[in-house]
């Protein structure tokens, strides 16, 4: 039996959920999805329907965050938690060598790139935009061999937005909360109505197709698509927050002098927070770890953060001592100096930063703070 | 800098607990390439066999509490070519610290049934405050996975990867859900230095601040966050005053009135 076409639409009912999961998994896959775990909806492995977070919302603000039940049992009726799907691609600590000393030199042995075949479940708009961004990151100019490894054989199920978050600003970016046909291998929308709860699949990519196969379906009524872009449509009405990104980079780019650089400073952390929730975000440091005889060297790379001081260690010290220097560097490369490096901003609008960082730090508030009272920003549209 | 084939390791304790002793002993299967690596010389925790001085590497535990630890840490200074310190006590005085801010005789009297017979200073201070040091490892307890990387760089003759950076950033690395943001719960992880891989909040406590200050800590807007997380002024003194209250920014911190509300 052969799954459905590339680009048609589908109903799922929410009963038949658990054999849309069993599909993935019998088409080899092993899905991670959003779950609740500490008191907030993480990424984890998902194995039944009773692992997502039914009838779970979040609440989001500036350095807080709670989850709350919600009045439905909707599966997908949050936004996004304190993870990214970042750390599926681009793992927080990853060997990528070994060294073994020999009789006469030593041998390098790459760490192998083979893992299981993963599928996201219920990757957001501004989730897909940030893979994207690092696939521009990865997989541009030298792959990296285990980003490119994951990334085949990845499968992207997007699930549309049916609510904004107080911290989002997607619309701002460019991102979502819709999610473009073929973005994803499949997208999804939640539908929920007092006599029925089902789900819009949408089949963006021939593997999406493929994982559909056996999967009861039925064709997609005209008042289901109709349902579905309202709701996206609400969503995008409903933004948290906004950022105003006409002329951004030189905005940002012409002011390394601002005040606000220093105000934002003495609130600052520099606790790394913000970069480390961040989706997009790749910067890392690599280290060598010998046995104790020198035998052995295996070397790691792990994340690392801007807001470091070692992150610009050089032979006289750390090139950015000063919380300021450092605040600046992270807003300036992520929304205008990105635009130079990989054609794009390097914000997706999913407002993690702005959640995550303990003392609530709001980039669109900054952004705003700079240009209220910074030169006018030069008329032409972002580089 | 040329080695001797098996370098001479010690191991000394001051005002202690021992714990950082026993990360020594719980290195398992590391211990045995250690005690390959160099000549464990003498470490009276481990075996009361002693080889005299000097010794190419010692690792000091504990704080200075007494005139006999003061001339002591001169002598063991002297006869080490590197010394390092480890763990909280002998890196800032440790928990036995609080006798800075009280009065030790008053202790004494309390707690022993003949405080006459007990000499001891009126404070507990860090080594480095009593001879140079060459390099100190924090926590409460040293990190086993740190203390082997000390005596690996030793061994390779290069400068030891020992990250300054928070708590936070191995709290995110491992995936932990911020118990602050998501549970308002008070954590000194933002301030203080990695070493533990962010173990308290990984089950569901607040980080105390086991390593000392971070590389540049913002106590001044940490405690403005506490303050508004309800963490009041007596409160916020047994936060930081635990095992780095001797820590200067630590102790400032504790002692400071709340900072007046940043103007944004
Ligand atoms: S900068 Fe902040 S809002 Fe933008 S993508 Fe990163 S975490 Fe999300
Ligand atoms: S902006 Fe917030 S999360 Fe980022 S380094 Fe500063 S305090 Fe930490
Ligand atoms: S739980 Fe503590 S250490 Fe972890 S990210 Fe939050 S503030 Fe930092």
């Amino acid at each position: 039996m052969s799954g459905p076409e590339v680009g048609s639409r589908h109903e799922l009912e929410r009963g038949a959920f658990p054999a849309f999961l069993a599909s993935l998994e019998r088409h080899g896959y092993s899905v991670v999805g959003p779950t609740v775990r500490d008191q907030a909806i993480v990424y984890g492995e998902i194995h039944r329907v009773e692992d997502l977070p039914i009838g779970w919302t979040d609440r989001p603000g500036a350095g807080s965050y709670r989850i709350e039940r919600r009045a439905d049992a909707a599966l997908f009726g949050y936004n996004v938690g304190p993870h990214s799907w970042k750390r599926y691609l681009y793992p927080a600590h990853e060997r990528l060598w070994t060294a073994e000393r020999d009789a006469s030199s030593f041998t390098v042995r790459p760490e192998p790139t083979d893992g299981p075949a993963l599928a996201l479940l219920g990757v957001r708009a501004c989730e897909l935009a940030a893979i994207q961004v690092q696939d521009r990151v990865f997989l541009g100019g030298a792959p990296d061999p285990g980003y490119r490894a994951r990334r085949q054989r990845l499968l992207r199920i997007a699930v549309q937005c049916g609510q904004a978050a107080a911290t989002c600003f997607c619309v701002s970016m460019g991102t979502g909360p819709g999610v473009a046909p073929a973005a994803a291998d499949l997208a999804l929308t939640e539908l929920i109505r007092p006599e029925r709860h089902y789900f819009l699949v949408e089949v963006g990519t021939p593997e999406g197709a493929r994982v559909l196969e056996g999967v009861p379906l039925r064709p997609a009524a005209v008042e289901t698509e109709r349902a579905a872009e309202a709701l996206v449509a609400a969503t995008a009405s409903s933004m948290g927050r906004t950022m105003d990104t006409s002329g951004i980079r030189d905005l940002l780019v012409l002011q390394p002098e601002h005040p606000r650089w220093e105000v934002v400073a003495r609130r600052c952390l520099s606790c790394t927070n913000c970069t480390l929730a961040c989706p997009t975000c790749f910067c890392s440091t690599t280290e060598e770890v010998p046995t104790l005889s020198g035998e052995r060297v295996e070397r790691w790379r792990r994340w690392d953060s801007c807001f470091t001081l070692g992150f610009t260690e050089l032979h006289s010290g750390s090139a950015r001592r000063s919380t300021a220097s450092r605040y600046r560097q992270w807003l300036t490369h992520k929304l205008a100096t990105w635009h130079d490096q990989f054609g794009s901003s390097g914000c997706v609008g999913c407002g993690r930063c702005i959640t995550w960082c303990p003392v609530g730090i709001d980039l669109t508030e900054e952004v705003a703070a700079i240009r209220a009272t910074g030169p006018p920003a030069t008329p032409e549209a972002p580089r | 800098m040329p080695r001797s084939p098996r370098p001479k390791l010690a191991v000394w304790k001051f005002a202690s607990c021992d714990g950082c002793q026993l990360s020594v002993l719980d290195l398992e299967d590391d211990l045995l390439a250690l005690a390959g690596a160099v000549e464990i010389a003498n470490f009276r925790e481990a075996s009361s066999a002693v080889v005299d001085g000097p010794y190419d590497l010692s690792l000091v535990e504990g704080s200075v509490t007494t005139e006999e630890d003061a001339r002591r840490i001169r002598e063991v200074r002297a006869e080490s070519r590197i010394l390092v310190t480890i763990g909280a006590c002998a890196t800032s005085g440790g928990i036995q610290a609080l006798r800075n801010f009280a009065d030790v005789k008053e202790f004494a009297r309390v707690v022993y049934a003949r405080p006459e017979y007990v000499r001891t200073l009126a404070t507990s201070t860090a080594i480095r405050e009593h001879v140079p040091v060459d390099l100190e490892l924090r926590g409460c307890p040293v990190n086993k996975a740190q203390l082997l990387e000390v005596v690996s760089a030793y061994l390779g003759d290069r400068s030891p990867n020992l990250p300054t950076e928070s708590v936070c950033a191995s709290c995110k690395r491992r995936g932990t859900v911020c118990v602050m943001v998501a549970r308002g719960t008070p954590c000194l992880g933002p301030v203080t230095q990695s070493g533990c891989g962010a173990l308290c909040p990984a089950y569901d406590r607040g980080c105390y601040g086991c390593f000392g200050p971070a590389e540049t800590p913002n106590l001044p807007s940490m405690v403005r966050r506490l303050d508004e997380l309800g963490v009041d002024a007596a409160a916020r003194v047994r936060l930081f005053r635990t095992f780095n209250a001797g820590d200067p920014l630590f102790r400032e911190a504790a002692n400071a009135s709340a900072p007046p509300a940043e103007a944004r």
